[in-house]
This record gives structure tokens, sequence and C-alpha cells, in this order.
């Protein structure tokens, strides 16, 4: 019966967003605020309904209902009650069901809150948002419904992927669906501002909020994604530049563009219209992301539940909706002014060069991820882009742009002073360079480039903590004053400092981690040991263990340094009952940021005696690596926190008239 | 999301970072540590998108043990690619080639770092034909100055 409720809830769901495109459209060309307010309504409703069908799938998986077609295939009675919830969006229908939630959930966030929006910005904003919740509901009901019943339903449920019973990954496709659905609502402002043929500051204030939210929300959804791979995959890696990694990514890159460029548009009219292109690229990307995923084009080995009708559908979903967007642009853009004059070496010009690079790099993830595909169809030949690719082009651009980075924010708007930036920032390229000469000297062996990567994370964080310095002027007015300036600092300062000294802390991990790793693999009997680093590593005993739904050998490891103890560790390889999958839980020893990574392997009884493959990596300051981005995470919301953001321009007008 | 982790996932089922097998391994460490990075560049063919030094399929097996021989008869790292792009063609390695067919691929990049380079000086040099401030232009100035600047 509640999946009956649930079924019934989506279609009324489909039913409401189309109420919510006609009444707002009808509201706008009317100027009829009665008709407005009730696509606004509709829009809260359509999400209220889709949050009912959410709550009658996840009641299915909790309580094990089979009869579900849904629930029969990716759960199974025996799961932990953790991953059963999260078996609501761990699959293909049940994870549209969540874009449907995220996306229509925003819709009504951006209805409910648009008080301050013009009235008729605020009317198109929710029709374009209405017209994207139709499309994608129609999706989920007609082609991928998730809540429809078995006629026979199995006594036992073929259960979830048992690598993706863990943790992070859990509560990782809700934050990546928030991000990548966040980016809906700017689409639907971009077009909003296109119809209105208006972009103005009380536009860009708006548009600035709902992208950091999203750009916040996808930062973490990547990183738990990053974190996930690294320590259940078992081979020490953290990014693999693998197509569905990209197409996470493409978003991410654009966002951050977009937070950036807004700021110009907003405190100088300027770039009007390449913020409203990229407005629509956000959303455009993630869409293309949900595209590539689902559709298996470039999945061509993998056979999981690769739907080409799916796929077709979903690019057409793509096509019209993000061709109807760029189309308007093409249109309406170029009546767009210019906004105010700027100066090479401004703040203006440095964020320019910031989209310039961003945007470069975005192309080159684009055709790395889809080079192999364009090729193929146009001339037959198979290529591969692989991780060399991105290295030789993606990391240059990024570098250039982590050089120029701590130079924009104490840039003057319009025109900027470059002696004065270059005597504000000569600490922090002494803790750069000095930095980096540590390292050459200290860490062996020595690499180059390894220590140019410490110094740029270092550069980067001292850059970031210089601005903090400048704003509280510090070291040159007393303390106590120094000390009242910080605490008035506005909110989005600190929010900015935060997200470029988080992007500090993890090319620090990242430089660190890929330049001198180490790895060691033997196969050892009970008792053997291997040396890694500094440490050796003692095989003690392999037992068997029982867990909820799985069989695992448990190997018990003791890490020594120079005979003192450090720790031990328990790696596992485990059986899953269910569906007879084979996966390794890696065992960490965390030395401060480094970690000892180790993973138990298969027995060998080749010998006299039982071996185990044990592996063995030395991960310097790897932590570094997840705590960046959660630290630019932070930064985000603190930003979003900022009264100026939440306060929109025309409300404060308001209330000083 | 789901697709992402079955993707990576299947491949790391099947793929441990199998190269560091001692089994398999040379005598010589810098011959060995050669071999290494020849695999990393070598595409597991039956794989996702995985290189040979990671996966344990058979196929990656067998194409590190010949990789390595051709490595301790001597040969270059480009001897090396050659005979395996001569047996598998371009896709067997993951660094595409500086070829006309990929032209696109590694200059397209920098093109775009170009033709942004190029707008902005365009937009630099710009100038709008009013001089005095219009009443928006003063309105949005005393914005400006009110809202303190980031």
């Amino acid at each position: 019966m509640i999946a009956e409720v649930g079924a019934f809830s989506l279609v009324l769901a489909l039913a409401l967003s189309v109420g919510q495109v006609v009444l707002s459209a009808a509201g706008r060309i009317r100027r009829s605020p009665a008709l407005a307010g009730a696509g606004e309504g509709a829009a809260l409703a359509a999400f209220l309904a889709v949050a009912t069908a959410f709550a009658a799938l996840m009641h299915g998986f909790v309580i094990s209902d089979f009869s579900i077609a849904n629930v029969a295939a990716n759960s199974h009675s025996q799961k932990p009650l953790l991953y059963r919830v999260a078996g609501t969006w761990g699959s293909h229908e049940g994870s549209m069901l969540l874009w449907c939630l995220a996306l229509t959930g925003f819709g009504a966030a951006a209805a409910g809150l648009g008080g301050s929006l013009p009235r008729g910005l605020r009317a198109s904003t929710v029709a374009a948002q209405g017209v994207l919740g139709t499309v994608f509901l129609a999706y989920t009901v007609f082609a991928s419904n998730p809540l429809m019943r078995l006629v026979q339903p199995p006594v036992e449920g073929r259960s979830l992927n048992p690598l993706l019973q863990d943790p992070a990954l859990a509560v990782h496709p809700p934050f990546l669906y928030a991000g990548y659905v966040g980016m809906s609502v700017v689409f639907s402002l971009a077009i909003g501002a296109l119809v209105e043929g208006r972009v103005d500051a009380v536009w860009s204030k708006w548009v600035r909020p709902w992208t950091l939210a999203a750009w916040s929300f996808l930062t973490i959804g990547i990183t738990l994604g990053a974190f996930w791979a690294y320590y259940e995959l078992g081979w020490g890696g953290w990014w693999f530049w693998d197509p569905v990694e990209n197409a996470s990514f493409m978003p991410w890159l654009v966002a951050t563009a977009l937070l950036h460029s807004a700021i110009v548009t907003e405190k100088r009219g300027a770039l009007a219209g390449w913020t409203l292109f990229l407005s629509l690229a956000a959303f455009t990307f993630s869409m293309l992301g949900a595209f590539l995923v689902r559709s298996g084009v470039l999945t061509s080995v993998h056979a999981f539940a690769v739907d080409p009708t799916r796929g077709v559908l979903l690019l057409m979903i793509l096509g019209v909706t993000s061709g109807i967007g760029f189309a308007l642009f093409a249109w309406r853009a170029p009546k767009l002014g210019q906004g105010g004059l700027f100066a090479p070496i401004s703040r203006e010009s440095a964020l320019v060069l910031n989209n310039i690079l961003l945007a470069a790099a975005t192309v080159t993830v684009l055709l790395g991820t889809l080079y192999p595909l364009i090729r193929d169809a146009m001339t037959g030949e198979a290529i591969s882009v692989g991780p060399p690719y991105f290295n030789l082009t993606f990391t240059p651009l990024m570098a250039a742009l982590l050089i120029l980075l701590p130079a924009g924010p104490l840039m003057a708007w319009k025109r900027g002073d470059l002696r004065g930036v270059v005597q504000r920032l000569w600490v922090a390229a002494l803790i750069a360079g000095g930095s980096g000469v540590l390292t050459i000297a200290l860490v062996s062996p020595k690499k180059a480039l390894g220590a140019l990567g410490v110094a740029l994370g270092f550069w980067l964080i001292a850059g970031a903590l210089t601005e903090i310095v400048e704003r509280t002027r510090a070291f040159r007015v007393p303390l106590a004053q120094t000390l009242r300036r910080l605490v008035g600092l506005p909110r989005g300062a600190w929010g900015m400092t935060l997200a470029h000294l988080g992007l500090g802390v993890f090319v620090l991990g990242a430089v660190f981690e890929t330049t001198w790793k180490l790895e060691a693999a033997e196969a050892l009997p009970i008792g053997g040991g291997l040396g890694i680093g500094a440490y050796e590593v003692r095989l003690d005993a392999v037992d068997p263990v029982k867990g909820a739904n799985f069989d695992a050998d448990r190997a018990t490891l003791t890490v020594t340094r120079k005979g003192q103890p450090v720790c031990v560790a328990r790696p596992e390889q485990r059986l899953f009952t269910a569906g007879g999958e084979t996966t390794s839980e890696v065992g960490l020893c965390y030395q401060g940021p480094s970690h000892i990574y180790l993973v138990l392997g298969e027995r060998r009884d080749d010998g006299a005696e039982p071996r185990w493959m044990v592996r063995a990596y030395w991960n310097p300051w790897a932590t570094l690596i997840f705590l960046g981005p959660g630290i630019m995470a932070l930064g985000g919301f603190v930003s979003l926190s900022d009264r100026r953001l939440r306060l929109g321009v025309g409300r404060r007008r308001e209330s000083k008239a | 999301m789901r697709w992402r982790a079955l993707l990576v996932g299947f491949a790391g089922a099947l793929c441990l970072a199998a190269a560091s097998d001692p089994a398999e391994r040379l005598a010589d460490p810098a011959k060995e540590a050669q071999a290494r990075s020849i695999f990393r560049d070598v595409r597991c063919l039956v794989c996702q998108n995985e290189s040979i030094d990671d996966s344990q399929a058979e196929l990656a097996t067998d194409l590190r043990k010949i990789v390595r021989e051709q490595v301790s008869a001597g040969r270059s790292d480009l001897e090396i690619k050659r005979f395996l792009t001569d047996r598998y063609g371009e896709f067997v390695l993951l660094t595409p080639r500086f070829s006309l067919g990929n032209l696109a691929l590694w200059v397209a990049p920098f093109l775009v770092v170009l033709a942004g380079a190029g707008l902005l000086a365009a937009r630099l040099r710009y100038r709008p034909p009013e001089t005095e401030l219009t009443a928006t232009e003063a309105e949005r100035l005393q914005r400006i100055v009110r809202d303190e600047t980031y």
C-alpha cells in the first residue's frame, strides 16, 4: 500500500510540476501575482509529493519489501540498516528519484525564498525550474520508475554491490546530487534573467549563494568519493582520471569559475554575459555527467545495467534543455551591457584570468573524456586518453592558476597596484621558497618537481593568511585593534580565505603523496615481515571472522619502527555470502598526516607453509588530500552564512525606504 | 553515485596493484623500475581504463611478462612501446600520440587560454561611447561605494 502511495505521489509530482510551469508562466505573462504565487505553491507541493515517494521507497528498503522490483534487485534482508537506507539511492532508478527530490527541493527553496527578487524574474525562474522538474519527473515516472511492484516477489533480494556497502559511499550520492542539482537553480535563474533581458546586482547577488551551496555540496561529494576509492579499492590511489570521476569534476570546475565571475558581475556589473553562460554551463555539465555515467557510452566493457534506451532519453533531455538555454543566450545576451571599465592590473582582470584558466582546464577534462569517442566516431580508430595526458595538460594550467591565485584577493577593483601586491606578498613568497628549499634538503629522494609542488602549496596557504593579515592590519597596529578587526571581518572574507587555504592544504597532500609514496609487496608466511620506508610490518596471524552478511579473513599486522611498536592494523579480505563477491578492507595506520596503508591479498599454497600476499604503502601526508577539500567546503558554508548574502539587495533597499 | 562506484569498484575488485607481485619481479632494481614506468602507460585492454600496472587480469599479467622480458633484453622504452602499438594499435598506450589526428586534443586547452587572453585584451581596450555617468551607473556607483568590497 505504501509503495502505491509513493507511486501515486510521483505521478502527482509530475502533474504539479506541469502546473508550476503553466501557472508561473501565466503569472509572468499576465503580470498576476496571484497566478505566480500559485506557481510557487505548486513548486512546494511538487517537492512534498516527491519527498513522499522517496520516503515510500526508503520504507520499502528498510522493511525489505521484496515485492517492489527495485528493492528486490538491490537489497537484502541481512544488510545492516544504514546500507538498506542507502540502498534507496543505490540503483539507477533510486538515484534518479534522489535527483528529482533534490531538483524539486531546490525549486521549492528558490520559490519560497524568492521574496527579494523582482516579481518578473521570480516567476520566470520558478517556471524554468518547473520545466526541469517536469522533464526529469517524466523520465523517472515513465522510463525509470523505482516503485513498480513484482507479480511474484522473491523471498530474498539480490543485494547491493558489497563495494558500495561503506559509510562514506552511503552518504556520497546525496552530497553529490545536492551539488549537481543545486546548479539547476542557477540555470533557471539564468533563463529567468535572459527572458527578462536584465542582469543586475540583484540577480548576481542571488546567483552566488546558490552556486556556493551547490559548489560546497559537490566538493564534499567528490571528496567522499575519492576517500572511498582510496581506502576501499585497496590500491592506494584516490584519483584515476576515470571518465566517471571526470563527469563529477567538470561541473565542479565550471561552478568554481562561476563563483568567481559572479563576484565581478555583482560588484562591477561586468562580465554579465559570461556569468550567464557559466550559469547555463554548470547545470549542463551536471546533466552531461548524469548522461555519461548512466548511458554507458564510456564504459563499453561494463555490463552494469547499461541501458541504451535510457541513455538516449537522457541525451535528449540534455540536448533539449541546455539547447533551449544556450539558444536563448545567443538571442538575448548580445543586448546585455558591458559593465564597468577596468585596467589590465585589477581585481577584475585577475578574476578573468582565473576564469580563462578554469575554462581551459574544463575543456581539457572534457576533451580527455570525450575525445576517444569523437575520434572513434570520425575515423574508427580507438585511442586511449589516460592519466599521462592530464598530467601534461591539466596540471600546468592549474599550476599557472595557483601561482596567480594569492595576488587576486589583494588587487584593488578597477585599477590595482602591482607593486603594492608584490610588497604585501613577499613574506608569503619567502615562506614558499623556504619550504621548497627545505623539502629539497630534507626529503629523500630529492625530487625538484615535488619540491616545487610543496612550495606552491605553502604559497597558497601563506597567501591566504596574508589576506587576513592585510585586512586586520596585523603587525602594524596594536594587537587589540587587530583582534577587533579580526572579529569584525565579514564571513564572506573568512569563507574565501578558508577555501584558498584548503586548496593549499590539498596541493601539499596531493604533491607529497604522489611524489614520495612507497610501495612494498611480499608473500608472507605467519611471522614473516616486510620493510616499508622506516617501518617494519610483521604478519602475526590470519583469522577467520564472521560479519553481518560476509565471511572474512582478518590479518593481524604489527608495524614497528626501529624495534618499537607503532600500531596494529587489521586488513580484511571479505567474501559476501549473498552475491559471492570478494572485497578487501584496508588497514590504515595514521602517523601524523601520513598513512601506512596495508592490504591483505590472496592466500598462496605453493610452498611448504601457507603464505599471504601483503601489500604495504607509505602514503606521506595523505590525510591532507581529504582535509583540504573539507576546509574548502567549510569555507563555502561559512561564506554562505554571511548576512550580506542572505539579505538580498532588494530587501535591504525596502527596509531602508 | 552508484555508477562511479561500480566502475572504479569493478576494476578494483579485479585489479589490485598487481605489478608489485614478487613472483613476477625482475632481479635488477633499475630494470624493474623501467618496466614499472612502462606498465603505467600501457592499458589493460580487457579492463576498464586501467593500466597493466594495476590490473590482475590474465592479459595484463601476460603483457607485463612480455614487457619485462624485453626490458631484460635491453630494449628501450620507445622500442617496447612501438612493439605494443604494432601489436594492439594506439589504443594500448594511455598517453595519446602527438599526431595530426590528436591535434585538437593536445592543442585545444592552450587555444582556450589564447582565445581567452585575446578576449580579455579586447575588453580592456573597450571604451563606452558615453562619458557622463547615466542614472543607473550613478546608482550602481553608490552601491559599490556603500558595499564593502571583497
